[in-house]
């Protein structure tokens, strides 16, 4: 592979490298967090659920519950992968289209 | 950055409905506009709302601090489509969270909103109009806005929550500190992941449909032919 290839894909490599580093440094974290939990202790929580559990700490407490909260994490899970889902069909959809446009031009 | 439902008191609650109101009510507007004058752009606008549906639902572990958080995906469309339209496909994202996955909440909309529809978007936009003042490289100002649009949404939630419940021994900037460690501090290397991915996205965008990108003013036709020709 020549330096004009791997200029080509620079974009494509940086982002691998990026992904590869973020997972490195994640198995570390990881192993560094579960050798010093407690117990029954969770880890890697949603900061979310975090900053909700800072403002009850407060003492306060929310004056109104959502309608429909998933029962299960399982249920919340495949809700947010459908979620996923529709995004990635949409993006697949049109880079798809925009591709077979490019290749076949005449018969728009 | 979801302010769950009922976790604020409902006088920010009116509060932000109130400032974010007239950002989506301007959104609107333009995109009507958009759909009505320029059909070609569509696609590009579906893509666009898509990412951010993609992007916030993927809740990720983040290194620096062990817990995970999502990215707001909000850059590609505030480079295209700017800030206010990004507002109104911000919205729809966050009321399908709020009704489906009791993710965020309907009283916390007009937060929720602000920091991730307004905020985030509106600041990475000036990020980007200062890049291409200075002539920056057009894959390193996305990847800084879409990094700023990120990380700018935590803070502001941050601020949200720290002026709605001010710490009794410091006030403000105390309870700041405390929202800031567990929103801003956790983001940053999913910021970092989410400028390179939209970059990289930006690239197969200029490859497939530049002649949008020319129409929508982001890039001249001489920085495409330049573009094209350094990924040929």
């Amino acid at each position: 592979m020549n330096f004009k290839t791997l200029m080509k894909y620079k974009l494509e490599i940086i982002f691998a490298v990026v992904i590869v580093v973020f997972a490195v440094v994640f198995l570390i974290q990881n192993a560094n967090i579960q050798a010093t939990a407690k117990p029954g202790q969770e880890t890697w929580q949603g900061s979310d659920d975090m900053g909700s559990a800072a403002i009850e700490a407060t003492g306060y407490t929310p004056w109104i519950q959502p309608l429909w909260t998933p029962p299960s994490t399982e249920v919340e899970s495949l809700l947010f992968s459908i979620q996923s889902g529709l995004g990635a069909l949409v993006i697949g959809y049109f880079f798809g289209y925009y591709r077979g446009k490019r290749e076949c031009p005449k018969s728009s | 950055m979801h302010i769950m439902e009922g976790f604020l008191p409902w006088q920010w609650c009116v509060f932000w409905y109130l400032v974010s109101a007239p950002f989506i009510a301007y959104g609107i507007h333009l995109l009507n506009r958009q759909v009505k004058e320029n059909r070609e752009t569509l696609s590009l606008l579906a893509v666009s709302g898509a990412f951010i549906f993609l992007l916030s639902s993927l809740k990720m572990p983040s290194p620096v601090v062990g817990s995970c958080s999502h990215p707001t995906g909000t850059g590609l469309s505030t480079v295209l489509f700017g800030p206010f339209i990004t507002c109104v496909l911000s919205l729809i994202v966050l009321i399908f969270q709020a009704l489906f996955m009791a993710h965020g909440g309907i009283t916390t909309l007009g937060a929720n909103v602000f920091s991730m529809g307004i905020a985030g978007p509106l600041l990475g936009y000036a990020v980007y109009r200062l890049g291409k003042a200075v002539n920056l490289n057009i894959f390193v100002n996305i990847f800084l806005v879409t990094f700023v649009a990120d990380l700018f949404t935590y803070v502001v939630t941050s601020i949200e929550l720290a002026a709605a419940f001010p710490a009794t021994h410091g006030g403000f900037l105390i309870s700041f500190a405390t929202f800031f460690a567990i929103y801003a501090i956790t983001q940053v290397p999913l910021a970092i992941l989410e400028g390179v991915l939209i970059a990289m996205v930006f690239k197969y965008i200029v490859q497939s449909r530049a002649d949008i990108l020319v129409k929508l003013k982001v890039l001249t036709p001489e920085q495409v032919a330049k573009i094209m020709e350094s990924f040929a």
